[in-house]
């Protein structure tokens, strides 16, 4: 089943994909790696406002190469997601405290990340790894940058896309997950 | 030959290793597509084909990853090493944003980017000398996602060629998807740790379309690409029957009392280009 999803995402859309579905991406999504989730976290234990809405929105675990243009446009040159195992220690607090439902990388995520899809209605959806040029054709603009200081790779990249995939999705809400096959 | 001129070849060579893959890769790969029967899987390896085709269309980095730049010169003796490797720092800086590359140098205590490519100890920087008059530079770049899952074991030494088949197919069940399957192994056996390290990273620059002259090495790497194909790991770990398109092992005596292991892991994404550097300017790239 191929189907196209539009964000922000709602629950009930969320918990009908199952593993194995394969879904088409419209939309904002939001690069985070493990310099941004662990800032996140410390925002929001200490009360601070983070700079993105995340209510129902989608995680990119993706440190692209964008290129600055002389008029100040940012052009995305290559953007395909990074392992997403890296962020298990962090996933779990910012999808019950921010409330994404969906997050995209690759390799996928363990144990607790998935308790955490589970009870609060998220899902895993894998981008062909190093698909870097195919995922930046997907990408219509970017519509900003936050915490630019931690560098290109960690930064908060926020990019509209269209028709972003193939998603396939590799953990669901109901904890299942593709990844079982292999090793984990 | 000029700074300058050396330095134009190496910018070129980086920006041919970001944005293509080899051609024994690419084979490998469209032959995985014929075989694999695993509709998911099918839909990954179209995508990786189809990136690499945009990738090379647009000469563009193929992955956002452009990992952590390796050079190894094969120097004559006349050469200035050390005016060569002043090249490769200047060279890898301005292709950082020509290209453009993503900067991936990181302060190890800070955690603070360069913004370049270029920090301590980074580019690795490998001479060897060799005769002839040329000078030959191999670019690789390594990315973080397949480096993350090398594994260095020293196994004991009774376990012999069984053991060392079993410890790769460990490590590739632990790298699970990780390392953006389907992958290209670099085996290192024997010598010591260092030794099974330099001689992992040595196979990982082999094409995967010729095997070690050892035609007992030949058959373990196909035996291990055979077992790493059963584990079912599949194309980014999704499932299939597609987990690496090869295999490469490299050899050393070793000490009696060690049997080390060392398996690198590269991402269907080998990126390695190898240029000669003629006295007179001119470059043949391989």
């Amino acid at each position: 089943m191929s189907r196209v999803l539009k964000t922000p995402l709602v629950e009930e859309d969320v918990r009908s994909l199952h593993v194995g579905d394969v879904v088409f991406l419209s939309g904002v999504v939001v690069t985070a790696r493990d310099a941004a989730h662990r800032r996140m976290i410390e925002h929001i234990q200490s009360g601070k406002p983070i700079p993105v809405n995340l209510r129902g929105g989608v995680i990119y675990h993706c440190g692209p190469i964008i290129r600055r243009l002389d008029d100040g446009r940012m052009e995305v040159i290559s953007a395909g997601p990074t392992t997403s195992s890296r962020m298990d220690i962090f996933e779990p607090f910012i999808i019950s405290r921010l409330g994404a439902r969906m997050i995209i990388g690759k390799g996928g995520m363990g144990g607790s990340t998935i308790d955490a899809m589970k009870r609060y209605g998220a899902v895993y959806a894998a981008f062909p790894g190093g698909a870097g040029v195919l995922a930046a054709s997907k990408i219509k603009r970017v519509v900003g940058v936050e915490w630019m200081e931690l560098g290109m790779p960690e930064a908060l990249w926020i990019l509209e896309v269209e028709s972003f995939g193939p998603l396939v999705i590799a953990i669901d809400s109901s904890g299942k997950s593709l990844y079982a096959r292999g090793s984990r | 030959m000029d700074e300058e001129t050396l330095e134009r070849i190496i910018i070129k060579a980086i920006k041919r290793a970001a944005s293509t893959v080899p051609p024994d890769v690419k084979f490998a790969l469209s032959q995985a597509l014929r075989r694999e029967t695993n509709d998911i899987a099918r839909m990954q390896l179209e995508a990786v084909i189809e990136n690499i085709r945009l990738a090379e269309e647009k000469k563009l980095p193929v992955c956002q990853d452009t990992g952590i730049l390796y050079f190894y010169v094969r120097l004559p003796q006349l050469a200035d090493a050390e005016l060569i490797r002043k090249t490769i720092l200047n060279a890898t800086i301005k292709a950082t944003y020509e290209i453009p590359l993503r900067p991936n140098a990181v302060d190890s205590v800070t955690g603070e980017n360069s913004g370049n490519n270029v920090g301590v100890n980074v580019p690795w920087i490998e001479f060897e000398p060799s005769g002839g008059d040329c000078v030959e530079i191999t670019v690789f770049l390594k990315g973080g996602g397949a480096d993350n899952v090398s594994a260095l074991e020293s196994l004991p030494a009774g376990e012999g060629l069984g053991g060392i088949k079993r410890s790769v197919i460990k490590a590739v069940m632990k790298a699970g998807g990780g390392p953006c399957p389907p992958v290209v192994l670099g085996v290192g056996v024997g010598g010591g740790a260092y030794i099974a390290m330099k001689l992992a990273k040595r196979a990982l620059m082999r094409p995967i379309s010729e095997r070690n002259s050892d035609p007992r090495i030949a058959q373990l790497e196909n035996e291990i690409l055979e077992d790493v194909n059963r584990t079912g790991i599949g194309p980014m770990g999704l499932g299939g029957e597609t987990t690496a398109i090869g295999v490469n092992v490299e050899v050393a005596h070793r000490h009696p009392a060690s049997y080390p292991l060392v398996v690198l892991f590269n991402c269907y994404a080998v990126r390695r280009v190898k240029v000669k550097v003629f006295p007179d300017g001119k470059c043949q790239f391989e």
